[in-house]
């Protein structure tokens, strides 16, 4: 129906950029084999340089050693292997009781509920009212029992970077280990494990224009860790399966072709689709902090409207945006992240998150501004609520 | 392009007919809550003689499909008699809009839900509730599947939030499981004696949390 698609989903999945595919080819069509041990064939040894030196880049990325980077299949695998794999290796050596946040994403969340099947005691801890986690009651919830903490650096849905040296802290000086799931972070805002008390860290390059299929752990040197998926002695031994080397490839590219520059750029298109939404849309609510929040995420809630709604009117006039409301999860369960921070099923029910990447311009942001009042003062005329509204 | 919905449903949401409140209407009904997702409002003028339906429209705060069956509805009950219009279905009106994803039969079932409310509303100001059903625990329970559980947008009996139900000399009691200050306590209760006091031989609706 639209002849133009501006995509605004980045924080689902981005369009990979070219630059990407180019270093990746190369592993598809001349060199397909595995990465050998150092005693294996000439291809192999190619291959197998290609992911010392992928590692090598993300690994600097991170201020991490190349030993503490392990490439998985995603970052849902990777938060997997953190929960799980922490709390396997701890085994009797701490308690079965573990910390995270009550907003993270569902990778985190539910190998939290997976652990509590398997008799841990799970502590979902409260977020505020712009999703920043109750450090107080993070101290206060750690106990000789508190095997690990997971708190996510930067929210899903909501964009609320977490103050994660503070978390950081508190679990070092409580002797816990700390993971955060960094996928919405990464290269976005700035994370250095030789400043930052993080244990373990998720990450992927499905969010910067890199390749799906791929993404990665930071593991801390000397971080206990259990092996899940059982086979060969790839990934130092923590992760086996023969290695996604165009994926990995394509990951350090990603990774090197974010600049500040871009990152910038973001957050001006960023201010300016919500202070526009908001000065220029009545009854309407941001969701989130103002300032800490990603550079790519603006989540506003439209009153009086559904989000399905507008995200169905959005998408015929050219524009893919996603929403919290129930009636557009498959679960029918309203965004748990509004929920969280004390939202309703109201604010939940027309909140709508735009979130931006390497191919928006600024004229995106105004356009979908302009469709999103138009849209939003259609639904308003049919609205039992809005109908006295503009 | 790839819509999820059928171009009925896509082509009534794009542009619902009927759209908007009657000042004067003979039946009115809103049923659902903003609190618990989608919110439909039905109004309808009748024709005092022939019971025909000569006016109808509606309004939604809800999803695609809400929308859409709000829309269609309205074109299948005008010119209805009222007991033509109360036998409407929500398979008919799926069927008209050439088939909704089974998943959102619970907000398009609500303006179904609209538009019988809205017929029972104008029999009730007529006059024309020719046999009182006395009140019992199934007459109750049955209505409060009209009851949203905030928490999982589905039924408050289908979610096992229903406890006990008393029914003594025109009052009712409903004990709903959940603690006493829980977030969605006040919209429950609210929506529960919003649902019971209009039964005829109710005086007095009184809810307990206990959970």
């Amino acid at each position: 129906m639209a002849d133009r698609t501006v995509y605004l989903d980045n924080a689902a999945a981005t369009r990979m950029d070219e630059r990407v595919l180019e270093v990746m080819e190369p592993y598809f069509f001349n060199v397909y084999a595995v990465a050998t041990s150092e005693f294996g064939y000439s291809m192999g040894l190619d291959a197998r340089d290609a992911l010392d030196s992928a590692r090598g880049v993300i690994a600097g990325a991170l201020g991490a050693s190349r030993e503490e980077f392990i490439f998985t299949s995603g970052s849902t695998e990777s938060s997997n292997i953190a929960l799980k794999g922490v709390t396997r290796a701890l085994d009797d050596k701490k308690g079965k009781h573990i910390i995270v946040s009550r907003i993270e994403d569902f990778p985190v969340l539910h190998s939290a509920r997976a652990l509590e099947k398997h008799g841990f005691r799970v502590t979902y801890l409260d977020v505020d009212g712009e999703g920043f986690a109750d450090l107080d009651l993070l101290g206060d919830s750690i106990s000789d029992e508190t095997a690990m903490v997971s708190i996510q650096h930067a929210n899903q849905e909501i964009g609320t970077i977490q103050d994660i040296e503070a978390i950081g802290r508190i679990c070092r000086d409580k002797g816990v280990l700390f993971h955060t799931d960094a996928t919405h972070t990464f290269t976005r805002v700035p994370l250095d494990m030789r400043e930052m008390p993080v244990d373990l860290a998720t990450v992927s390059p499905h969010t910067i224009h890199g390749p799906p299929g791929i993404g990665g752990l930071y593991i801390r040197e000397g971080t206990p860790i259990a092996k899940l998926m059982d086979g060969g002695f790839q990934e130092f031994d923590k992760r086996a399966g023969p290695e996604n080397i165009p994926g990995a490839a394509g990951f350090a590219r990603a990774v090197e072709l974010v600049t500040q520059e871009e990152n910038d750029r973001l957050k001006a298109m960023r201010d300016r689709l919500i202070d526009r939404v908001l000065a220029e849309i009545p009854d309407t609510s941001l969701n989130g902090h103002r300032q800490k929040r990603t550079p790519q995420n603006a989540n506003i809630t439209f009153h009086f409207v559904e989000g399905e709604s507008i995200t169905l009117h959005l998408d015929m006039r050219g524009f893919a945006v996603s929403t919290g409301s129930a009636c557009f999860s498959r679960s029918l369960e309203a965004s748990h992240v509004i929920m969280g921070i004390g939202g309703n099923h109201e604010t939940a029910h027309g909140s709508v998150r735009f979130t931006l990447g390497r191919y928006n311009t600024m004229e995106d942001a105004d356009a979908v501004v302009q469709e999103a009042a138009e849209v939003v003062r259609k639904l308003r005329k049919i609205s039992p609520l809005g109908k006295n509204k503009k | 392009m790839k819509f999820p919905y059928s171009e009925k449903v896509l082509e009534h949401f794009k542009h619902p007919r009927n759209v908007g409140e009657i000042k004067d209407a003979d039946g009115k009904a809103t049923v659902g809550s903003p609190a618990c997702g989608d919110m439909v409002a039905v109004y309808i003028k009748v024709e005092p003689e022939t019971k025909r339906i000569t006016d109808i429209k509606f309004e939604s705060y809800g999803c695609a499909s809400n929308i859409a069956t709000g829309s269609i509805i309205t074109e299948l009950a005008k010119g209805k008699t009222l007991e033509e219009a109360k036998k409407i279905t929500w398979k008919q009106a799926s069927e008209a809009l050439g088939g909704l994803p089974k998943i959102k039969a619970h907000c398009s079932v609500l303006a179904i839900d609209g538009l019988r409310s809205a017929i029972q509303n104008y029999e009730e100001r007529h006059g024309l509730v020719r046999e009182h059903e006395p009140t019992t625990e199934d007459v109750v329970r049955k209505r409060l599947r009209h009851v949203m559980n905030p928490l999982t947008g589905l039924d408050v009996v289908r979610t096992n939030l229903v406890g006990d139900i008393e029914v003594k000399d025109g009052s009712v009691s409903v004990t709903v499981d959940l603690p006493e200050d829980h977030q969605f306590a006040p919209n429950i209760r609210e929506e529960i004696a919003e649902k019971i006091e209009p039964l005829w031989d109710v005086k007095k609706v009184e809810v307990y949390f206990k959970g």
